[in-house]
Formats: C-alpha cells, sequence, structure tokens
C-alpha cells in the first residue's frame, strides 16, 4: 500500500506533464490516437490501482482496518508551530469517492478519445483531464486540510481551464472565468476556516485536529459552528449551492466530457465530501447542520424549478446536478450521512451517464443543443436513446435503479430524524424531477423531428468508443443500487460507511428506528414512487411519449396555456429567479463604478496630492528666489529679522 | 582553495562594479561583447552568490560571513557586512534576477548599451550592498547608489514620459530616505550621549543590544521610527505612498520594471525587518495597528484599483501594491508565520512579478503596446506565450502549489492568529486577485485575434529561445518554491526568532475597537 496509494494520483499528473511537454509533437507526428495513448492508458491504470486499494479500504482488511491507512510523503511547509505534511489517507469514504472518480473519469477518457476526435486541441484536452484527475484524486486522498485545499484550488483551475477550453468563444471565456471567481467567493469562507481550525488545535492535519475540536474538554478560540460554517462555505462554491449555484450552468460552455466528469460526476462532488469528511465538527455544531440542511433543500427545489423551462439539453441536466447535490447537503443536514454520501455515488454513476448521453445526442445532430431543434431521434440513436432513458428512469427514483435506493434514504432520513419540512421539500421535488427528465426525454426522442433539414440525414449513432462508456455506465446505474443498497435497512454501503460516522450519529442522539417495510418506511417508499410516477405520467401527458406500443403526442398547446396562467412562475423559472442580472447589478455595474471611482481618487486625490507637493515646492523655489538679490543690506535686514524672531520667541517660550 | 576564507560578501557586492569599470574600457562599437561581458559578470556574481547559499548553515545565528573594516573610526563608521537567512535570501533573489534582466535586455536595448549595461551592475551593488550592510551609515550609502541607476534606467531608456516618471520617482524616494538619514544619525547620537563613546554607534548589533536594554526613550523611537518607516513605506510602497509605482512601471524598460518590481520593492520591507522593528520595537507596537490598517488598504485598495486598469503594465503594478501589502501585514502581526510569510511572499512576488513584467516586455517588443483593449486572441498565433503568460497570472493569483499561496496563507494565518477579522479583510484579495487577472487574462489571450494583432501579421511571432531562457529559471523555482517552501523558511527560521525575539511577538487586539 505504501507504494499503490501514492501511485493514483502519481500516474494522472505524469500523464499531464507528458502530454503537456510532448503532446503537441506527438499528435502533429503520429496523429490523434497516439497523442491519446499515453493519458487514457494511465488513467486505466490508476483506476485499477483505485479499485484495488478501494476494496481493500471498504472491506475493512489489513492495513486500513476500520480507520483507514495514511501514507506520508514530504513536510511540506515547516512553518514555527505549524508543519504541514504533505501526505495521503484512505478509509472508507475516500474508497468510495475512488471509486466514482476514477471509474467515471476512465470511462469519460475513453468516451473523449471519439467525442473530440475533430478537435485541433486533442492533445491539450487530454493534458487536461489528467490534470483535472490528479487534483481530484489529491483531494479525496489528502489528510491536511492545506493540502485538501490546495487540491480544491487545482480542481478550480482545470475547471477553468476546460469550461474554456474553446477559448475563441467568448461565452466559454466569461463562464470559464465566472466559475473560477464564484469558486473562490466559498474558498475564502473554506481558507478561514482551515486557519480557524489552526487556531483552534495547532494543526492542520484532518484526523488530529478533528479529534481536538470535539474532544469534551476543548476550549476553542473559534466556536466550532462558526468553524463549521466557514467549512461549509467552501462546500457551497465548489457544490454550486445558493447563493453561489450560478457558476454551474454557465460552465456547460465546456466539451461535453467535461461536464460529465467535473460538473456532474465528481467535482461538484467535492463540497458533499468536504461537509462528509468533516462530520464530526457539524455533528457537534447542530446550528450548523440547520443552516447545511436549509440551503440543501432551497437549492433542491429552486434548481429544479429552473430546469423546468430550460430549452438548452445540457442546461437542463445542470440545474438537475444543482439540485440533486442540494439534495445531498439536506441529507447531510438531517444527520442522513451514509445516504448522502450514497446518494453522491448514485449520481457520479448516473449523472455521469446522462451528460456523456447528452454529448452523444449533441454529436448526432451536429453540436445542438437546443431541444426545441430536436425530437424523435429515439430510433436514430437507440444506443444513446435507451441508456438515457435508463438514466433518466433512475433519476426519477424508479425502483431498482440506484438513485432509487439513496432518495429512499434521505427521503426516511429526514422524516425520521424530524426534519419534516425537509422531507416535504424532498417530496415535491423528486416529482419536479421526474418530471423534468422526461420533459426532456420527450423533446428530445419522442414525437417528431424539428431537426434542421440539412442536418437530418446526417445524424449517425456515436462510434463505439463513446457507446461502450454509456453501455457501461447504463449497467452501473441499473445493478449498482441492488448490490450496494439492498436491503434497504442496511445493504453493503451501511456497512462500509459505518465506522465513519458511528460516532457523529451517536452524538445525534436520533432514537434507533427499526425498520419497518410494512410500517413507516414501505409507506415512505410508496409515496415517492407514486409521486416520481405522477411527475413521468404528467410529463407524458404534456410532452408525449412513445413507449412500448404506448404512444401519445405532445401537447404545445396545454404547454403555451399553462405558462400563460402562470406567467410569473413562468418568467421566474426561464431567467432562473434572475440570480445573474442580479449578480451583474452588483458586482459588475456598481462594483465597477467603484472601482472606476477609486482610480479617480487615486489619480486626482492622492497623486494629486504628492504632485500639488511637488508644484508648491517648485513655486516656492521660485518664489525664495527673489529674495536672493545679491544686495547685502537686504541679507543684513533678513539675519536682523530673523534674530529678532528668535529671542523673541526665546523670550516669549522659555522666560515664562 | 577555502571558501570560508575569501571574503565572499564584498566579492559579490563588488563584482558587479569591477565589471562595470571593465564594461567601460570595452570599445563603444562592440555591442555584442558588452552584452556578453554584462551577462558574465552578472553570472559569476550569481555563482557566487549561491556559494554563499550552500556555505550558510541556517541553524547558526545571528550574522555569518561577517566582514569589518574600520572606514571612519571618529564617528565608529565601518564598513561591516554579514549575512544571516533574510539577507542570503534576497542576495540570491537579486543576483538571479540581475542576469535575467541583463539577458532579458539583450533585445530591446540598442541605444547606448554600453551606459545601460554599467547602469545594471552599479544597480546589483547598491541592492546587494543594501542586504548585506550592517553598519547604518554604509547601509544608507547603498541604499541612495541603488537611486542613481535606477533613476538613469528610467530616464534614458524609458518610455515617453520617463522624465517626469523618473523624477516623481527620484523626489518620492529622497524625501524618505533624507528623513531615515536624519533618523540614523539621531539613533547614533543618542547612543552617544548614552555610553559617552561613537564605537558602535552605527554599529547594527550593538545599536539592537543597546535597543532591546531599552537605551532609546518612547518619544525619539517614535520619531525615529517614523522617519524610517517614511522611507521603508514609500520604497515598498504602502497606500498612500504608492502612485511613484504605476508611472515608474509604466515609463520603465521591462528589465527596469523587473527590477524594481522584483527587488526594489523589497528593500522596504527588508528595512522593515531588519531595522525598524528591532531597533525602535516600542514605536513598532504602538503604530502597528495603524500600520496593519495601511496595508489592508494597500491589499484591497490595490486590487480594486488594478481591476479598472487599461495597461498592462499598470495593472501589473497595482497588483504589486496589493501583493505587497501582504509584506507590510505580515511583518507588523508580529507573528512567526506571518513574518516567514512576509519574506515568502517578498522572494516569491520578485519571482512572478519579474516573470510578469518580462512577459508584458514580450508582447510590447511585438506590438508596441501594452494597452489591454487592443489585445485578444493571442491563444491563437502565440500558444507557447499564451501558455507562460497563464502560468504566471495563476502564480500571481496565488494558486496552491506555486510559491504565492504559501507567503500570502502564512501571513493570512498570523493575521488570523492576531485578529479573525483581519484575515477575513485581507481574504478578500482571494476573489478580487482572481478577478483582475483572470479577467486581464481573458482579454489578452481568449478570443478571437484582435485586429490590431491582426495587422502585425508575421511580426507577431511565438516566444524566442532568449526569451524562453528568461523565464524558464523563474517558472521553475515558482514550482520549486511552491513545493518545498521549507527551503525558504529554514533559511530564514533564525532571522524570524530573532526579529521577533527584539521585538516581542504581538497580542491579540481588536481592530475594530482600538484606540
Amino acid at each position: 500500500m505504501e507504494t499503490l496509494i501514492p501511485l493514483i494520483p502519481a500516474l494522472p499528473i505524469s500523464g499531464f506533464v507528458f502530454s503537456a511537454l510532448f503532446g503537441r509533437r506527438i499528435q502533429a507526428r503520429f496523429g490523434k490516437p497516439a497523442a491519446s495513448l499515453v493519458p487514457v492508458g494511465l488513467i486505466v491504470a490508476a483506476w485499477a490501482i483505485a479499485m484495488v486499494v478501494a476494496y481493500g479500504a471498504l472491506s475493512h482488511a489489513e492495513p486500513f482496518g476500520e480507520t483507514g491507512h495514511g501514507v506520508t510523503l514530504w513536510e511540506w511547509i515547516p512553518a514555527g508551530s505549524l508543519t504541514v505534511n504533505a501526505g495521503l489517507y484512505v478509509d472508507a469514504l475516500t474508497a468510495i469517492l475512488l471509486v466514482v472518480v476514477t471509474t467515471v473519469g476512465m470511462l469519460v477518457h475513453i468516451y473523449s478519445i471519439g467525442y473530440m476526435g475533430h478537435d485541433p486541441g486533442y492533445w491539450r484536452f487530454f493534458a487536461y483531464l489528467n490534470l483535472f484527475m490528479f487534483s481530484m484524486l489529491l483531494l479525496v486522498l489528502a489528510d491536511s486540510w492545506l493540502v485538501i485545499f490546495v487540491a480544491w484550488e487545482l480542481v478550480g483551475l482545470c475547471s477553468y481551464l476546460l469550461i474554456g477550453f474553446w477559448y475563441r468563444r467568448r461565452s466559454a471565456a466569461l463562464a470559464a472565468k465566472k466559475a473560477f471567481i464564484v469558486n473562490r467567493v466559498g474558498d475564502v469562507g473554506f481558507a478561514l476556516g482551515i486557519m480557524a481550525i489552526f487556531v483552534n488545535t495547532g494543526t492542520l492535519n484532518v484526523r488530529e485536529s478533528i479529534e481536538k475540536l470535539i474532544a469534551p474538554d476543548a476550549t476553542l478560540a473559534i466556536p466550532l459552528v462558526v468553524v463549521a460554517l466557514l467549512v461549509f462555505a467552501g462546500a457551497i462554491g465548489k457544490s454550486a449551492q445558493f447563493p453561489l449555484h450560478v457558476w454551474l450552468p454557465d460552465a456547460m460552455e465546456g466539451p461535453t466530457p467535461v461536464s460529465a466528469l467535473i460538473h456532474a460526476a465528481t467535482m461538484v462532488n467535492a463540497g458533499v465530501y468536504l461537509v462528509a469528511r468533516a462530520n464530526p465538527i457539524f455533528g457537534h455544531a447542530p446550528e450548523a447542520m440547520v443552516v447545511v440542511a436549509s440551503i440543501g433543500i432551497f437549492t433542491a427545489i429552486l434548481a429544479a424549478s429552473i430546469a423546468f423551462t430550460q430549452t438548452d439539453i445540457k442546461r437542463v441536466l445542470a440545474y438537475s446536478t444543482v439540485s440533486q447535490l442540494g439534495y445531498m447537503f439536506a441529507a447531510l443536514g438531517v444527520g442522513a450521512w451514509v445516504a448522502a454520501v450514497f446518494h453522491l455515488f448514485a449520481q457520479g454513476f448516473t449523472k455521469g451517464l446522462l451528460f456523456l448521453d447528452s454529448g452523444s445526442v449533441i454529436h448526432a445532430v451536429h453540436d445542438e443543443q437546443d431541444m426545441r431543434r430536436m425530437g424523435g431521434l429515439a430510433k436514430k440513436i437507440p444506443i444513446t436513446y435507451w441508456t438515457m432513458l435508463i438514466g433518466s428512469l433512475a433519476m426519477a427514483g424508479i425502483p431498482p435503479l440506484v438513485p432509487f435506493f439513496s432518495k429512499d434514504e434521505i427521503l426516511a432520513g429526514a422524516f425520521k430524524n424530524g426534519f419534516l419540512v425537509v422531507w416535504l421539500v424532498g417530496f415535491i421535488v423528486a416529482g419536479m424531477t421526474a418530471f423534468y427528465m422526461f420533459r426532456l426525454i420527450g423533446l428530445t426522442f419522442w414525437g417528431t423531428s424539428r431537426v434542421d433539414p440539412s442536418v437530418e440525414p446526417k445524424i449517425h449513432e456515436s462510434p463505439r468508443s463513446m457507446t461502450i462508456p454509456l453501455v457501461l455506465l447504463a449497467l452501473a446505474t441499473a445493478v449498482l443500487g441492488v448490490i450496494v443498497g439492498w436491503p434497504l435497512d442496511g445493504g453493503l454501503i451501511h456497512q462500509w460507511l459505518a465506522p465513519i460516522f458511528e460516532e457523529t450519529i451517536a452524538f445525534a442522539g436520533h432514537a434507533e428506528q427499526p425498520f419497518e417495510l410494512f410500517g413507516i418506511d414501505g409507506a415512505l417508499v410508496l409515496a415517492s414512487v407514486t409521486i416520481a410516477v405522477l411527475g413521468i405520467v404528467g410529463a407524458w401527458r404534456l410532452f408525449g411519449v412513445e413507449l412500448f406500443g404506448l404512444r401519445l403526442g405532445g401537447q404545445p398547446e396545454r404547454v403555451r396555456e399553462l405558462s400563460a396562467r402562470l406567467p410569473f412562475l413562468y418568467r421566474a423559472s426561464l431567467n432562473k429567479w434572475w440570480f445573474d442580472e442580479l449578480y451583474d447589478l452588483l458586482f459588475i455595474r456598481i462594483g465597477g463604478r467603484v472601482a472606476a471611482g477609486l482610480w479617480w481618487f487615486d489619480r486626482v486625490v492622492i497623486d494629486g496630492t504628492v504632485n500639488g507637493t511637488g508644484t508648491v515646492a517648485a513655486t516656492a523655489g521660485r518664489g525664495l528666489r527673489r529674495i536672493q538679490t545679491g544686495r547685502v543690506q537686504n541679507y543684513a535686514l533678513g539675519i536682523t529679522l530673523g534674530l529678532l524672531v528668535m529671542a523673541g520667541s526665546y523670550l516669549l517660550i522659555v522666560g515664562r | 582553495m577555502d571558501i570560508s576564507t575569501l571574503p565572499l560578501l564584498s566579492i559579490i557586492t563588488f563584482l558587479p562594479l569591477a565589471g562595470a569599470i571593465l564594461i567601460a574600457f570595452i570599445p563603444r562599437g562592440s555591442v555584442t561583447a558588452t552584452r556578453g561581458a554584462a551577462l558574465g559578470v552578472a553570472l559569476v556574481t550569481w555563482v557566487f552568490s549561491l556559494f554563499l547559499l550552500l556555505g550558510f548553515s541556517p541553524t547558526h545565528t545571528p550574522f555569518q560571513f561577517v566582514e569589518v573594516a574600520d572606514w571612519i573610526p571618529v564617528f565608529g563608521i565601518r564598513y561591516q557586512l554579514g549575512a544571516d537567512g533574510l539577507s542570503v535570501a534576497l542576495v540570491v533573489l537579486t543576483t538571479t534576477l540581475t542576469w535575467i534582466s541583463i539577458l532579458a535586455s539583450f533585445g530591446p536595448i540598442r541605444e547606448r548599451v554600453k551606459e545601460y549595461m554599467i547602469s545594471f551592475l552599479i544597480l546589483e551593488v547598491g541592492m546587494v550592498g543594501v542586504f548585506l550592510a550592517l553598519d547604518l551609515f554604509l547601509f544608507y550609502i547603498f541604499w541612495e547608489i541603488v537611486l542613481v541607476p535606477m533613476y538613469l534606467i528610467i530616464g534614458i531608456w524609458g518610455g515617453s514620459n520617463r522624465i517626469y516618471a523618473t523624477i516623481k520617482f527620484v523626489l518620492y524616494t529622497l524625501v524618505g530616505s533624507l528623513l531615515m538619514l536624519v533618523a540614523i544619525l539621531g539613533t547614533a547620537f543618542t547612543f552617544q550621549a548614552a555610553t559617552g563613546s561613537w564605537t558602535g554607534a552605527f554599529d547594527f548589533e550593538s545599536l539592537r543590544n543597546f535597543a532591546s536594554a531599552g537605551g532609546f526613550s518612547a518619544t525619539f523611537q517614535l520619531f525615529a521610527f517614523l522617519a524610517f518607516f517614511l522611507a521603508f513605506a514609500i520604497k515598498v510602497p504602502m497606500f498612500p505612498f504608492h502612485t511613484w509605482l504605476p508611472d515608474a512601471h509604466v515609463e520603465a524598460p521591462t528589465a527596469g520594471s523587473v527590477i524594481l518590481a522584483g527587488i526594489l520593492l523589497k528593500l522596504g520591507g527588508y528595512g522593515f525587518i531588519r531595522f525598524a522593528l528591532p531597533l525602535f520595537p516600542d514605536a513598532a507596537h504602538t503604530l502597528a495597528p495603524a500600520i496593519i490598517v495601511l496595508s489592508l488598504i494597500a491589499i484591497i485598495y490595490g486590487a480594486i484599483v488594478a481591476l479598472v486598469q487599461p495597461d498592462l503594465k499598470k495593472l501589473v503594478a497595482y497588483s504589486s501594491v496589493s501583493h505587497m501589502g501582504f509584506v507590510t501585514l505580515g511583518i507588523f502581526i508580529f507573528q512567526p508565520q506571518g513574518l516567514q510569510g512576509a519574506i515568502l511572499q517578498m522572494v516569491s512576488h520578485g519571482l512572478i512579478t519579474g516573470a510578469l513584467f518580462l512577459l508584458v516586455g514580450v508582447i510590447y517588443e511585438r506590438t508596441h503596446d501594452r494597452a489591454i483593449a487592443k489585445m485578444g486572441g493571442l491563444g491563437g498565433p502565440v500558444p507557447v506565450y499564451a501558455a507562460a503568460f497563464g502560468f504566471f497570472v495563476f502564480a500571481s493569483a496565488g494558486l496552491p502549489g506555486l510559491s504565492g499561496f504559501v507567503g500570502e496563507f502564512l501571513v493570512l494565518l498570523g493575521a488570523f492568529v492576531y485578529n479573525p477579522l483581519v484575515a477575513a479583510v485581507a481574504a478578500l484579495v482571494m476573489i478580487l486577485g482572481a478577478g483582475y487577472l483572470l479577467w486581464m487574462f481573458q482579454r489578452v489571450a481568449f478570443g478571437d485575434l484582435s485586429e490590431f494583432l491582426r495587422g502585425l501579421g508575421h511580426h507577431l511571432t511565438d516566444m524566442r529561445p532568449v526569451e524562453m531562457l528568461t523565464l524558464v529559471p523563474l517558472g521553475t523555482l515558482v514550482v520549486v518554491f511552491g513545493l518545498f517552501p521549507g527551503l525558504i523558511l529554514d533559511l530564514v527560521q533564525g532571522t524570524v526568532a530573532t526579529v521577533l525575539r527584539d521585538v516581542g511577538t504581538g497580542t491579540a487586539i481588536n481592530l475594530l475597537f482600538w484606540q
């Protein structure tokens, strides 16, 4: 393990260095496949190693045991009382993330071979992807807050580079910048949180500091709830929660494999991972937990409401991602820790699948992303269609697909731990999710084609390098739930993660409630499945359906009528509740005025004073020059006067 | 040959002077020989400074390689050089940036090459001397020596408004340094009056011992400190003494900007740490809250003003004001992490901002323009340039893994210990910094190639090998110090401990309510 664990991040970073140095020349000389050989190969190798490590950690085998196993690399910062080691640590929580990150990452790499095949920046794309894999793996492996922060910023950098990958597009450049800066807002909080942890405990090691923070006799300079909320600020930024959610939909400007890997399956989950990692801190600060749950569930319904009316296929999925991340935070906040991580695991595969599917759709209709110019694609791109259907059913929460299990555990957790509002909103969001997912399926795959006639004959299924990852991810979405989530009251995932959250759950002291399939739990499952089905049926009524002989046309006039009847809600959803406009006003217009004003102040007031002093001195010099007349009498007069003044002042001051 | 028997510090200090004299004898026509000789001298000096780095033992305090000779014995003024970790770090930074600057001047400087190279080498004498002098009078001499060549470099080889800029630069710094001279003399007189002897009246170590024994009265400390403060604050430059900097940068030739940002600004920070804190600790404590507020203003204000700069060099200049605010903040919170962070930030700012000015110079040489509005789309025709620019932009934005991050983080950490509110305000620069840097980068590198740049046609060439040669060492150091900041932190650990022992660790003050 001493060599295997460091290899997991080492392989992708060496792939990055290799591609950055030689990628361009290899691509020019030997063609694109050659340029992808090393970066993809290394990721496959990293995946294999990660599987070995994760297997050991999840089965709690030696040397991991229940608490995990660490490797120290070198002393990064030796600064007085502060020493920060560059070290890695693997426990069950890290292992779950390793599985998601390396598996989805590997499939996205393979998918990109085909998807990016026509792009001249091919080598650059793989270099960035490798750098991202390194950063993301470092994020989940790091055992020091500061190293986590380093990785945290590095994934932000990769996100910037990949959103802005098509740098000639102004919208891409703007979206990249927006993502980085909005994330930085959260990062300020996270950085301050790390400092607060250091001030409280004198260490930045994750486990040591947590132990000291929650020790019963701990005297804290900064209260635990402040620490927790500062750390949570970082999570809000990275996981695109209200009020920092605005960057993620714009991030869809990046190539679709990037949206799948970074902006759906891995990086945006980093915030959830962070809170889960710091679970004892949050668990011992119940006020912070309430904030986490509130922000999470509010984001869930806010984003779901926006997803209703978006017409860009990737934006619907992006808002869906934001909404599902909100679910995870709600789960964390109500103390359903395992369910939150389970949902992360489930969404990693399902959302990754859906985004890759959307990429395949976009590829098929020649870079069209607007669903109003799609329709009737089911027959033409069958693999994409069937895999996306599985993904959408999964998102809707239909058993036995994997998100059904995780979402159900979240709702049950909220209900049983007494957060009835969270449960109710989550319940409504479940129905909304089913609705907008099948609106998407209906608009894209069913009904009559609205594709541009010039593109229509050229629609084709994607190459095998793209469809194989789709099939594999669909398979994972279909079976993983039963494997890790069954039985409902204590599947494998509970056995894996139990030691991580044991102490926190015990501290919260929620009464141990038995699982009753023919009681409350069964009722909750029934309720959430029912509302999911209602959502699906509602979407079918409005947007049509063609499935197993069931055929029903869409009713665009009903849609228009409904929108007209709810003008405010419709416009709010369409305009994303005007957050972009608000931020533009506050930070670009007003902020810009402030900056321009300060610059004026700098030139006119500060520099004006400096130059004014200079001018006064020069003028005074010119004036004083007249005194030097060269006449002795004048000088004598001056000396006399001076003497008188001096003597007078001497008498005045000393003589008193 | 045993290195320890050599007067290593004098060699490093005066080798460039010997080189300057040598160059004076090279005929005016042989430009290549002049350039080669200058680069050669700078490189040899650099190698000697590396000997110093290797020979220096960080565990052994305080000063090493000390050289002493009587100079003006009547007043106890001596020629006295010595190095501690801080000096070594800054001397090596100076010698490194000097040869890089000379190399970077090969292309742009075509007029009066001889005088230019002589100025640069004499500049190096002054800068290295400042970092090594242990006698206050000698320190002052070196401090003023620096001014002259920089005055010439901006005034002769500068842009269109160079005379205004260089006179402003010189007058402004001169005001500060003359007050400092008065304070130095006052310090010596006070020492002489108390001990009855001139011996040691200008000697840093004897003055420091005198100060820590409480030799300077509170009132005297306050005035002397203020005089030193003004000199150093103008050099740093701290808000509101910073307006000479954008003007000087805009008019200075590329290499002049590199040295200006890379070393000259550090003279101020060095002066605070070396002299102002240990000699006048009580005054430093009294005024620290005010200086911290000024630092915070510089950090935020510099970043906000940088947001609206239309000129690449002005933008980098205001970013320097912001970044150097971290240095003064780190110094005046009197916390070990803060002081270490401040020193690391000085080195790192020298590397990163130096590189940014080099990069601005590269594009200026091709376009003869620095207006951000005229740029755009450089990623297409000059990808290597865009990549290098992006690298240093992110380094400047404090990307973890690169050197800028550790320094800033340590300062913030120290500030947090001092007062969380101070850290919170300073941390806002993480957002603002990303704002102005990424906005600039987007306008320069992203999008379609601008009309203006398209007009240049084939003149818009990617990085030349010489230009790579100037940037690769800086980039490498930025990565190395980012991953192994211990290389510098261990080096200056002794200095930090000594200074904090002299000045005393700060106690947390609630800034909201300080009176």
